[in-house]
This record gives structure tokens, C-alpha cells and sequence, in this order.
């Protein structure tokens, strides 16, 4: 089923937490919506319910304006970020609550429910713990239960916030892959609201990037990896160097030093002169020390750490120069093999050069 | 044989568990026991016939009926409050939240004066309910409405934290489930809260079993009718009958602690539920 939010504002007593927000959701797709704290992931997320008020725009739900309906009326999983379990059911009645609750007229008998109730309790593997009480369970289990719960009532649409704020690291990774499994299994149309980008990379079919209040990016993991369309995007997903300067022909002139990337292609927009933002993935960039002929160019810099576990080498680095009163730091991935062959070490005077930048106005 | 000594990370266990029962023994048991001490004064045939004496029966019923009605009205009552002070927003919230500890502090009597001119034939309430053929003042309803009115505090205030601490997304999960409002508080708020009704209901109840001041008042104290067991005993202690007076308390005293025991169970009870609520909260 399909969702559609359109030009949704909503503003709590001093701060605008969503400003004109427009999206399209596919059906069947399982969407991330990503951003730092305060973007207004979750208040879209709760206005999709029908938890919250919209102060002005429209949800449709499978093409029909679902504005106005109440939130029982939606026929919406959601699942809490605690979760919300019934602490004074145990799993089972958890469970069963949302069939039990129909009235009377739409209720299934309790022999319909019980078989029900078991049939996610298999889906979601917990079957043995049917008697259970929430406090009686891990915090991966209870994550389980309360996604069984969600799914009792049939639900058109799956709502998740922050489904792995509340786990540890390990437990987080497992349930990942498991929810990934489960949505390929069900396909039933899920937006999940997460702030670790890693997670929104790993699980979702789409990204939707928030900032301030307002959509920043929508596409695929791969494209809103490698192809931000903003410099917050570009800071937001995955490790990035950031270089500030002027452009002049094909060169990037940042506090005396040069980089020159002669077959960089410009943005439309940039002309030559401008202050502008550029940046750089720590792949793509190239880390040559400063006395090489080969170095007549790019960014003067010190390494702080060589972090040379596996295949590829983290190699940290500061900017060295005399305006800046803020240290600036850098991170660089080479194969470890090339730390020998150009015999870096830490605390070396080296050159950072970019193999290929992002360049925004300023 | 000797046994290790059982390690222990907070010190002075035997000093705070001393400390405890002295302190219990002097202000409560030593007392109580005087009570039942003075009470053998008198030979059995005597106690019995003192304490089965048809008014002293009559007042027991008054006594306890009206105290557990008085409770039961305030459970309800002082849930909606609590309720309301938790949940909404309103201009005059805190004058509300701080009227509310005003029968805690005002003097009974003063109360009770002023709940019977209140509630005579001819004072405010009193003559608006007259016409009604509603008599309050001067009969258990009068004794009822006194009760009420001191035992409110004890239950808005029992509640009123607990409700607090309830975080509203158990009340939207059950939204989003399909529960409608009802529902929701009868299967997801209510149990929640139940321990702490029954605290506030046990609070309300044992103070209004003891209350004196405010009940003479508006009773009118007609025998057999409007006696509560609180005034025999006084009765008889200005007849210089303390042997009678102190019969009557003891089974005041008993019936008081059978009922707040199984009262206690029923505690015990609801609060195994309650207590897997907030562990499923911290985790």
C-alpha cells in the first residue's frame, strides 16, 4: 500500500518540526527515515499514524485522503521505540490484544485468536515464550513481541521508531538482518525512523535524508551514499573530508595550499571565484609525503595515527597551517601495502590529495 | 561449626532493624498492648456483654459501612481528580493540587462544624436538598459526607504520582491497536494503577474508621442510627468507664486489623503485577 504525505507543517509552541514536507512512499518498500536528532523524523512518523496533528497537508493512504481518520481508524502497525509492551499481560495477551479489542460484531472467536497468536509467535521465532512477561524478556525478544503485536491487527502500513535505539550493538546487528529478512518475507509497505546511518544503509529499499524539518534527500542507499545531493547529506552519511576555499581553473585554493583536479567538473551554478565547499570520502583521497616530487600539490598536513588492521589503512591526519585556529583533521583509506612502499609514519609532514571532490557553493 | 559471615554492601543491618522494632514498640505495640491489657480488667461475661450491647453493635455497623463507602466513593472520585491534575493543562491547576492536602490540615472539628451548618435544613446545601426529601445532616449520609471529605487526599495523592510516572505511549499503543478509549483505560490504565488505588483506598478507609472530630458534628448521634463506635468510646471514658471504653477499642482494634490485613493481601497481590511494570520500564 502507498503513502503519501503532502506539504504536512507542523509547528510545537517555538520550533518548526516539519516545514512543507512532501513524499512519496512505494508500496511494499521498507524506508528509512534518517536525520539527527530533532529533524522531525519521529513527528512525521506520528503524523502517519495519526498519532499527532498535522498543522496543515494531507496523508493518503492508499490514495485515499486518511487525514481526518482517527488512529484506529488507520489500521496502522506502529512500534514504539521502548516498545510499549503490557507490562501486566504476559506475551500471549500482548499479542492477542488487538484482535480482542474489534467490536464485537468484527471479532474472531477466541479458538481463531489463540491460532493466530501462535502463528506470529512462530513468525517472530518465540513460540516458547508465550507465557512469559515483558520484564521476563531480553530486549531483543520484547522488540520480537511488540512487532508481533503490530502485525496481530493486519496492518496496512508498518510503523517503527527507532526499532534499534533501545538494543546493544550485537543484538542490534542480528535484529537488523532478521526485521531485513522478515520484510522480504511479508512485503508490506514499512518506514522505520533511525538517527545511525549505517543502519538506514544496511536495511532500507530508500532513504529519506531529514534536516530541519525538511526532506534533504530521497533515493536509494547507494545513491544517497555516493551521490549526496547537500553538504549536509555529504556530512551525514559515512566519514567525509571537508575542504573550504575558492575555485580558479580547475584549482582549489584553500588557506595557501593548491589542489588541482584538472578534470573536476563544476556544479552549475559555481562560477570561477567563488567560495566554495568541497568534499572528499576518505577513499578518495591520496596521502604522498610533502618532500616527493610528486607532491606539488595538495592539502600541507601532519599524520597523526596509522590504523593499519586488515587490508585497508585508516590513516588520521591534521591540517598544518598558520590561519586557522581550529585544528582541521582528515581521514584517508589506502591499502596497507602502500604505508611501506611510501614509508609513512606517524607525526610525517605529508600532502593530502584529493583524488576526486564534491563541490558546493559556499 | 561456624559459618561464613553473610557479606553485606550496606552496613548496619542489625542497627537499623533494632532501631525499627523499639521505635514500632514504643509508639505503636506498647499502647495497643495497654489497650488489651486494661481491656482483661473485666471478666469475660462482662467484656461480652459491653461489646455485644445492641447499640455498640449498631455503631460498629455505622462505623465500618460508612468508612468503606466513604473510600469506595473516594476511589473514584479522587481518581478522576488525580486524572485530571496528571493529564490536562488548566488555568488554576495548582490552587486545585494544593486545596486538595486542605483536609489533611485543617482541624476536624472545624470541618465538621462547618460541614453541618453546610448540610442542616436551613444551610446552603442542606435546604437545596431538603425539598428532595434528602437529609444529610444528622444521619450515616452526614457521616458519610464527613468521611469523604477527609479521606480525599489520601487517594488523589496515592494516585496522583503513579499516573505521572505512567508514560502515555502504553495508551497510544493500545490506540494504534484498535482500542477505543474506554478500552484502553479499562485493559491498559487501570491495571497499572491498581496498586496504588488500593493503597489509596486502604489510606482513605483506615482513616476514616479512627475519625472523631469532623463526624460528631454532623451525625446528630442518634443511637442505633447515626452512632459511630469513636463517640462510645469517648462516652464511656467521661462516664470514668475505662474498662468498657477500652473493650469497645479492642474490637475496633480487631476488625480494624483483619480487614487492613486482607486488604494487604489483595496489595501484595495487585503489586506483584505492578512491580513487573516498572522493571519492564527500566530496561
Amino acid at each position: 500500500m502507498s503513502i503519501t504525505v503532502k506539504n504536512i507543517y507542523k509547528r510545537f509552541s517555538n520550533f518548526n518540526a516539519l516545514n512543507d514536507v512532501s513524499l512519496e512512499f512505494p508500496t511494499g518498500k521498507l524506508v528509512a527515515l534518517l536525520g539527527p536528532s530533532g529533524c522531525g523524523k519521529t513527528t512525521l512518523l506520528r503524523i502517519i499514524a495519526g498519532l499527532e496533528q498535522a498543522d496543515r497537508g494531507e496523508i493518503w493512504l492508499e490514495g485515499v485522503n486518511a487525514s481526518k481518520l482517527h488512529v484506529r481508524e488507520r489500521q496502522i502497525g506502529f512500534m514504539f521505540q521502548h516498545y510499549a509492551l503490557f507490562q501486566h499481560m504476559n506475551v500471549f495477551d500482548n499479542i492477542a490484544f488487538g484482535l480482542r479489542m474489534k467490536p464485537r460484531h468484527q471479532r474472531s472467536s477466541e479458538s481463531v485468536i489463540v491460532k493466530r497468536v501462535n502463528e506470529l509467535l512462530e513468525l517472530v521465532q518465540l513460540a516458547n515464550l508465550a507465557q512469559r512477561y515483558p520484564a521476563q524478556l531480553s530486549g531483543g525478544q520484547r522488540q520480537r513481541i511488540a512487532l508481533a503485536r503490530a502485525l496481530a491487527i493486519n496492518p496496512r502500513v508498518l510503523l517503527l521508531d527507532e526499532p534499534f535505539g533501545a538494543l546493544d550493538a550485537q543484538v542490534r546487528k542480528d535484529l537488523r538482518r532478521w526485521l531485513r529478512q522478515l520484510h522480504d518475507e511479508l512485503h508490506i509497505t514499512s518506514i522505520f525512523v533511525t538517527h545511525d546511518q549505517e543502519e538506514a544503509l544496511e536495511v532500507a529499499d530508500q532513504i529519506v535524508l531529514m534536516h530541519k524539518g525538511q526532506v534533504e534527500q530521497m533515493g536509494s542507499p547507494l545513491e544517497v551514499f555516493t551521490q549526496p545531493a547537500t553538504p549536509f547529506a555529504y556530512n551525514f552519511l559515512g566519514t567525509v573530508n571537508r575542504f573550504e576555499g575558492t575555485w580558479q581553473q580547475g584549482h582549489l585554493h584553500s588557506a595557501g595550499d593548491g589542489v588541482h583536479l584538472p578534470h573536476q567538473t563544476l556544479p552549475a551554478g559555481i562560477a570561477e571565484g567563488d567560495s566554495v565547499i568541497a568534499f572528499a570520502r576518505p577513499h578518495e583521497v591520496r596521502v604522498v609525503p610533502s618532500c616527493e616530487q610528486l607532491a606539488p600539490h595538495g592539502i600541507k598536513a601532519k599524520i597523526a595515527r596509522i590504523l593499519a588492521f586488515g587490508p585497508t589503512a585508516r590513516i588520521e591526519l591534521v591540517r598544518t597551517h598558520e590561519h586557522s585556529s581550529q585544528p582541521e583533521y582528515y581521514e584517508a583509506n589506502i591499502p596497507t601495502h602502500e604505508i611501506q612502499q611510501l614509508q609513512l609514519y606517524e607525526g610525517q609532514a605529508v600532502k593530502v590529495q584529493p583524488t576526486r571532490l564534491q563541490v558546493f557553493a559556499a | 561449626m561456624a559459618t561464613a559471615k553473610t557479606f553485606r554492601v550496606l552496613p548496619g543491618f542489625g542497627l537499623t532493624l533494632g532501631y525499627t522494632l523499639v521505635y514500632l514498640s514504643l509508639i505503636v505495640l506498647i499502647p495497643l498492648a495497654a489497650v488489651f491489657i486494661k481491656a482483661t480488667s473485666l471478666s469475660f461475661a462482662d467484656f461480652w456483654q459491653t461489646v455485644t450491647d445492641p447499640q455498640v453493635v449498631s455503631s460498629y455497623r455505622v462505623t465500618f459501612l460508612t468508612s468503606l463507602a466513604a473510600a469506595a466513593i473516594n476511589v473514584i472520585f479522587g481518581l478522576l481528580l488525580a486524572w485530571s491534575l496528571v493529564r490536562y493543562e488548566f488555568w488554576g491547576k495548582r490552587v486545585v493540587d494544593a486545596l486538595i492536602d486542605l483536609p489533611f490540615a485543617l482541624p476536624t472539628a472545624v470541618a465538621g462544624i462547618t460541614l453541618s451548618a453546610l448540610y442542616a435544613k436551613n444551610g446552603w446545601i442542606g435546604s437545596l436538598l431538603a425539598p428532595l426529601g434528602i437529609k444529610v445532616a444528622f444521619t450515616p449520609l452526614g457521616i458519610l459526607v464527613a468521611l469523604t471529605f477527609i479521606g480525599l487526599p489520601f487517594v488523589v495523592r496515592t494516585i496522583q504520582p503513579v499516573l505521572q510516572e505512567l508514560s502515555l505511549e502504553f495508551e497510544e499503543a493500545a490506540t494504534t491497536l484498535g482500542a477505543n478509549r474506554w478500552q484502553a483505560s479499562r485493559y491498559v490504565v487501570l491495571p497499572a494503577l491498581l496498586p496504588a488505588i488500593i493503597t489509596g483506598f486502604t489510606l482513605a478507609f483506615a482513616r476514616a474508621v479512627g475519625e472523631y472530630g469532623s463526624v460528631v458534628f454532623i451525625a446528630g448521634n442518634i443511637p442505633m442510627v447515626s452512632e459511630i463506635t469513636p463517640l462510645l468510646i469517648i462516652t464511656r471514658l467521661e462516664q470514668f468507664d475505662v474498662a468498657g471504653a477500652t473493650a469497645i477499642a479492642v474490637v475496633m482494634l480487631v476488625v480494624s486489623f483483619i480487614l487492613l490485613l486482607v486488604i494487604n493481601v489483595l496489595q501484595h497481590w495487585a503489586s506483584s503485577q505492578g512491580s513487573r511494570l516498572k522493571e519492564g520500564k527500566a530496561a
